[in-house]
């Protein structure tokens, strides 16, 4: 992971070099507006790259999700936004719970019956798109999707909000050495720990100050104040942290790692395999909704013009980039986070500099590349290295 | 029953189709000993553990648990009983770490979250007690330990939830010297705690290293079991390759 951070801050360094713009308040809040979509799609990903399956349907399940999600809230039957939202995911759970259990009953390379689903679950977008007689485009308007991206927090309560979520990590941390001390196994040093929490203070403290920072237009005419932190932050934080949870603290969790290490192993140690693969299969998809409605928020609409086949290779991509092996059994949530970012930077880098589309994706292309030739020698180089 | 012999078999016939696999075969395996269950390929020993662990229901015959008469239909009824196997490919997961292995299936948990602090404490106690003293930390990956390690890491597991019958199939198999050592170290300090092990092997100088009682299969039947003092390698050989001896070291048999 650390070299995809440095590789990260090189690529950062050198887009500012280029274009001053980069480092700026609004340009960065820009970025991490315009990762999210693809952190998600990592995050949904990694429940499936865990077991060593796939889900090649998502980017277009996530456009289900967006166009069920617009459609119910803003286009034609404006319900609150605490029942679209909801039916939203809760649809795109469906689908990834049902493809999963044609996976499992029929036995099938979990990629061959997503791949189905991608042709299948991109007619059923189009349609949902088309049908609403707007030239192939619903715009969201103004409620709950738009405001994910579009409303901050004010700047009292992202400080309030990033310093809850530093401390609570602290006090977890300190919490576990202590434990450990306590029954007499090794932990890490407490000064060492201690120098990690106050890195973790200082970069929190670092983002809200960039969050807090006017991204407004300020001219002799026009003052436009842009603070706080963009509501999609705290989702992708409050999803990120939910998923480490169950990943780390729950048997379910323990069982996926499992099922991705030797499902044989798993399976006459009595975990119940399959229920575990639908579960990773229905948590990708629930995954899937919510990155179609920050997806939704970020595009300010759906329109039938959606690259759900693209979509679903950055998330992949978001969760390989990070450090999750695509051979399963290894990797973490916060591998999409890095990865998502990654891709964010490299795309809201080059369009500053201003490239033309092909050398986006030519360089997205390469650092994937790279990513998988990382996890294919990790791999060779013995399973010794920690997951 | 006292006296009784921890498990015993008694007239166990397995076919497949027509194919006899196992004819009227009696066995017994006493706790705190090491049986060791030899024979060549094809004669039958998968077959008798696959019976005893579960996995195989025998055509007929009767196996008698602690004197008692039991029926051992899957895996589970065998668990249940206190019988655990340690097949030849481990069923260890490779990105797990010691302990996750150990506890596999079997969590340890404290208000529904696992309860890792209990499981690692645990796990570094039972592997001193059973003096697997050569791995460096119970955090360590599984993927990371040498063949002789994962053996003791599948056996420690199998030992670990009240098991009176450890059934080991080809522990030696593929292992080097000191791996050896290791891991037939390990079955004397099973024994030793009073756990009953069964073990199958090609490697006659493991057998007679670590076994108390030996039983020895041939086509199918099994044609002579006793202590190991009244085998050596020559009589072993020939009971295993023609199923007689002239060579029998046992005061019943005639010494030329």
């Amino acid at each position: 992971m650390v070299p995809i951070i440095i590789g990260m801050v090189i690529l950062g360094g050198y887009f500012q070099l280029r274009s001053s713009a980069f480092l700026s308040a609004g340009n960065l809040t820009n970025l991490f507006i315009q990762s999210t979509p693809f952190i998600l799609l990592g995050m949904a990903e990694i429940w499936l790259l865990l077991l060593g399956d796939i889900d090649l349907s998502v980017g277009w399940v996530t456009a289900v999700g967006a166009a069920i999600g617009v459609i119910l809230m803003d286009t034609q039957f404006h319900w609150k936004w605490y029942l679209a939202l909801p039916v939203a995911v809760i649809a795109t759970t469906a689908i990834g719970a049902l493809q999963g259990l044609i996976t499992i009953v029929l036995k099938a390379p979990s990629f061959i019956v997503t791949l189905a689903g991608s042709l299948f679950w991109e007619g059923v977008a189009l349609y949902l798109i088309d049908d609403n007689n707007a030239g192939g485009t619903i715009p969201t308007q103004g409620g709950a999707i738009h405001d994910i991206v579009n409303s901050n927090l004010t700047p009292l309560v992202t400080w309030i909000f990033t310093l809850v979520v530093a401390g609570g990590m602290a006090v977890i941390v300190f919490n576990k050495d202590r434990a450990r001390r306590a029954s007499g196994l090794d932990s890490a040093p407490f000064f060492e720990t201690v120098i990690k929490m106050v890195l973790l203070l200082g970069m929190s403290i670092v983002l809200v100050l960039l969050f807090n920072t006017n991204r407004g237009y300020n001219t002799a005419f026009i003052h436009l104040k842009i603070v706080g932190m963009p509501y999609a932050v705290p989702i992708v934080i409050a999803v990120l942290a939910l998923y480490s949870f169950i990943l780390f603290k729950t048997k379910a969790g323990r069982y996926l790692y499992a099922i991705g290490g030797n499902v044989e192993a798993a399976r006459r140690a009595g975990v119940a395999v399959n229920r575990y693969r639908l579960l990773a299969f229905a948590m990708t998809g629930f995954t899937a909704g919510i990155a179609g409605l920050v997806y939704a928020s970020t595009l300010g609409g759906i329109s039938d013009g959606i690259q759900g086949g693209q979509l679903v290779l950055y998330g992949v991509a978001a969760a390989v980039i990070g450090g999750t092996s695509l051979y399963g059994g290894r990797g973490k949530m916060i591998h999409a986070l890095i990865g998502g970012l990654v891709i964010g930077v490299i795309f809201n880098g080059l369009a500053l500099i201003q490239t033309s589309a092909s050398v986006e994706f030519m360089a997205t292309g390469l650092v994937l590349l790279a990513a998988i030739a990382i996890d294919a020698v990790a791999r060779r180089g013995a399973s010794a290295v920690g997951r | 029953m006292p006296g009784s012999p921890l498990l015993s078999i008694r007239g166990l016939t397995k076919h497949f189709g027509p194919v006899e696999a196992l004819r009227y075969c009696d066995l017994d395996v006493p706790a705190g000993v090491v049986t060791a269950l030899i024979g060549d390929n094809g004669a039958g020993k998968s077959t008798l553990i696959k019976a005893i662990a579960g996995i195989y229901a025998p055509s007929s015959g009767q196996i008698f648990w602690e004197g008692k008469e039991v029926q051992i239909h899957t895996p589970r009824d065998a668990d249940e009983l206190g019988i655990s196997t340690v097949y030849q490919d481990l069923a260890l997961c490779d990105n797990l770490d010691i302990v996750q292995n150990m506890y596999l299936g079997h969590e340890d948990t404290k208000f529904g979250l696992l309860n890792e602090i209990d499981m690692e404490v645990e796990t570094t106690k039972l592997l001193k007690d059973l003096s697997v003293f050569t791995v460096q930390s119970v955090r360590q990956l599984v993927g990371s330990l040498s063949g002789g390690q994962r053996q003791a890491i599948a056996v420690a597991r199998a030992v670990m939830r009240d098991t009176k019958l450890v059934i080991m199939d080809e522990p030696t198999a593929a292992l080097g010297v000191s791996q050896t050592q290791l891991v037939l170290d390990l079955i004397k300090t099973l024994a030793s705690r009073g756990i009953a092990v069964l073990v199958i092997s090609h490697n006659l100088t493991d057998v007679f290293a670590v076994a108390d009682r030996i039983a020895i299969l041939h086509l199918g039947t099994l044609i002579s079991s006793g202590p190991a003092s009244d085998y050596d390698t020559a009589s072993a050989v020939d009971l295993i390759t023609t199923g007689g001896s002239t060579r029998i070291h046992s005061p019943l048999a005639s010494t030329p």
